[in-house]
């Protein structure tokens, strides 16, 4: 018989391969599923369930403004420090829980990956995607942030859907490449543990961005994060112009991130339940 | 046009085991701890990479498979722990994929190699079967339209939307199965998953696997149940060593299993060094080919193959023996009044044939004596041979792992009305 005939031939993969979407998408029920047990299995049997999406940023963003703002009085751009390191607060929260979620997402369900086939990716996928909800709420809390101060966000805010893209962009190519290491080098899974408290001093949360020396913004700015969150202050807070230069440095290292994320998922998914 | 579905070509998978690295000076010990991390790197970053050929830690865990399968067959693949079923199943499933060779499959694939994979005990009934089902492939809408049936095989309709956590393994279980039952590929590969549940729910399981290979799709199945292969089976290979030992019809396969499956904890011969004058020489367990053997299919006659030797001193004296099952409860036992038979001193060897279909599945053993009623023992060994009879489709096979007797007998009876 011609090898067309079958509809599918197992073999071991060599070199690397674009990510087979036309797959994923037939799995993209089961992604749903994924993101929904994600949602309520970790609200399940708490009594304020989705509110702690609502209190841990608040309640973070309360104590930064006491320590940072009314204590140590640093620059906040001239608007309410509240304001200032809420803004910055709901993007990078996100991105940080992708940074832990996505270390923990292949080796949480390796009895799974052992069991039965399926795209790996829609692993990682599940915990970026389960992740916005928790981000949609935060940014409703953000609005309401605006209200109570009587803060009216620049015309900017237009351009939000841009941050958002890369936003998720990043999220998706850091989760990919986080989630694929870490099932080989657990060591991945305990280092995030405590990096990304770390590394939210890397990006300009609780300070502005101001404080860097001139020369070395650009380098600063390799970090997407930092395009997004000045990005976010620009056109929320509105007090100075869209930061288009950090944006596309951020969007470049994003988008190389995004790319080299899913060749390595790739190419590491044929082997993952073997060494998991 | 051939109708080949499922072709494996030279399938070979490897894996990587551990090796022991310890040093026994202190001096070594302690130069291991600082450069662990180092070792530690190489020896997690080589878990992918194969280099050298003749590393003592690479072991191939199938070698060069080759067979097919053809549409509507049911395939039963059988072979001791460690044999290779698993890995093989999880190449064909495509949980891991081989190091060399190919799998060419035509149809929709299901693999099920555990039942309720993915199952979140916070989430409720209802929601576990659309993410298990989802999980083995079938799309939202498929578990829509028959969402009411699985519910309903299931037997756990009145807690659907209660959270997992509060079921008993049992109901864990059958609506894991239910969702799978319910999938409608066009190949099935299976794995022993029969052997969970209660016995009521076991006999629906065989009974809708029996569907699912009688409606002609292609099942392959891998089992440790003679019995549920020879029932459901139209053809069988054995694996040993990773490599398949034999290709053919199900009966042969089964027999193969049997004779080479020699397990070491049965004893199927057993020479007598100290014979004195008078006394057994050897006994061993025969198969009908009369090789010695240990484990023997409930439809295979046993031979018993006694030598004595006997002294002029003792030609009145009675041998015997007893089978014992693992309960310690005796079976039977048999004696030969060696007057009736022999006139003078000699070593003499009696064979005895236990019926085929007669003790039911189980381990037994056997003991032996040489003596004079009532006078004296002149030789006895005690449980010197064990034996397993194997459960390959008796009466009584849908009962498994119950006890119903020691022996089976078929009920001669007269009907009137």
């Amino acid at each position: 018989m011609k090898d067309q005939e079958y509809s599918q031939i197992i073999e071991p993969s060599k070199g690397w391969h674009l990510i087979d979407v036309k797959e994923l998408w037939r799995y993209k029920d089961l992604l749903y599923f994924l993101v929904v047990r994600g949602i309520k299995g970790k609200y399940a049997q708490s009594i304020l369930g989705i509110g702690w999406a609502v209190i841990q940023p608040l309640v973070q963003t309360l104590v930064f403004t006491v320590i940072f703002g009314t204590l140590a009085k640093l620059d906040s751009d001239g608007v309410p420090y509240i304001l200032f390191s809420f803004a910055a607060m709901v993007p990078w929260n996100y991105f940080s829980s992708i940074l832990t979620e996505s270390s923990n997402a292949l080796i949480a369900n390796k009895d799974m990956l052992s069991k039965v086939y399926f795209p790996r990716l829609v692993l990682p996928l599940a915990s970026v995607f389960s992740k916005l909800i928790d981000f949609g709420i935060s940014f409703i809390v953000m609005i309401g942030l605006f209200i109570y101060y009587g803060f009216v966000p620049s015309i900017n805010v237009i351009y939000f859907p841009v941050l958002l893209i890369i936003l998720i962009m990043t999220s998706l190519g850091v989760g990919m490449i986080l989630s694929a290491m870490a099932i080989q080098y657990r060591d991945v899974q305990y280092a995030m543990g405590f990096m990304v408290r770390i590394l939210m001093y890397s990006v300009p949360v609780v300070y502005s961005i101001n404080i860097i020396p001139q020369k070395w913004v650009y380098v600063y700015a390799l970090n997407p994060m930092v395009g997004v969150i000045e990005g976010m202050r620009a056109a929320f807070l509105g007090t100075k112009a869209m930061p288009w230069d950090l944006i596309s440095i951020g969007a470049a290292v994003s988008l190389i991130l995004f790319i080299f994320g899913a060749f390595y998922f790739r190419k590491m998914e044929n082997t993952l339940a073997d060494i998991a | 046009m051939s109708d080949t579905v499922v072709k494996v070509e030279n399938v070979s998978k490897r894996y990587r085991i551990g090796v022991q690295e310890k040093s026994d000076t202190f001096a070594g010990q302690l130069k291991n701890v600082i450069t662990y991390p180092v070792r530690n790197f190489r020896r997690i970053a080589q878990l992918k990479k194969f280099d050298n050929e003749n590393d003592p830690s690479v072991f191939w865990a199938l070698q060069d498979i080759n067979f097919e399968v053809k549409q509507g067959e049911v395939l039963g693949i059988i072979g001791r722990n460690g044999a290779g079923k698993s890995t093989l199943l999880k190449v064909l499933s495509r949980i891991t994929e081989p190091t060399t060779g190919s799998i060419k499959i035509k149809g929709r694939v299901s693999s099920l190699l555990e039942v309720g994979t993915g199952f979140h005990p916070e989430l409720t009934g209802r929601d576990n079967v659309y993410m298990n089902g989802t999980i083995l492939g079938m799309t939202k809408k498929e578990i829509d339209k028959k969402f009411d049936e699985i519910v309903d095989f299931s037997g756990v309709e009145q807690h659907i939307d209660t959270p997992v956590k509060f079921y008993s393994s049992g109901m864990k279980v059958r609506l894991g199965f239910s969702v799978a039952a319910h999938l409608e590929p066009e190949i099935l590969i299976i794995d022993e998953v029969l052997a969970v549940g209660d016995f009521e729910f076991q006999k629906r399981c065989l009974g809708k696997m029996d569907s699912v290979a009688k409606s002609g799709r292609t099942v392959l199945f891998v089992s440790h149940n003679m019995s549920a292969v020879k029932s459901l089976c139209t053809k069988g290979i054995v694996l040993d060593k990773g490599k398949v030992a034999l290709d053919g019809n199900t009966n042969n396969a089964i027999d193969y299993y049997l004779q080479s499956n020699q397990y070491d904890g049965y004893v199927g011969h057993y020479v007598n060094e100290t014979v004195g004058e008078s006394g057994f020489v050897s006994v061993a367990l025969l198969d009908k080919d009369n090789a010695i053997r240990t484990e023997f299919g409930f439809d295979e006659p046993v031979a018993l193959k006694i030598k004595v030797k006997v002294a002029e001193l003792h030609l009145k004296a009675h041998l015997g023996f007893r089978v014992i099952d693992r309960n310690e409860r005796i079976i039977f036992t048999s004696e030969i009044k060696l007057k009736d038979e022999i006139n003078e001193a000699g070593v003499y060897q009696f064979e005895v044939k236990l019926p085929e279909k007669f003790l039911a599945p189980n381990k037994f053993k056997l003991t032996f004596a040489i003596h004079h009623p009532n006078v004296e023992v002149i030789e006895f060994l005690e449980e010197c041979l064990s034996f397993e009879i194997v459960e390959t489709g008796s009466d009584f096979h849908i009962y498994g792992g119950a006890d119903y007797g020691c022996v089976i007998i078929d009920s001669n009876y007269i009907l009137t009305r």
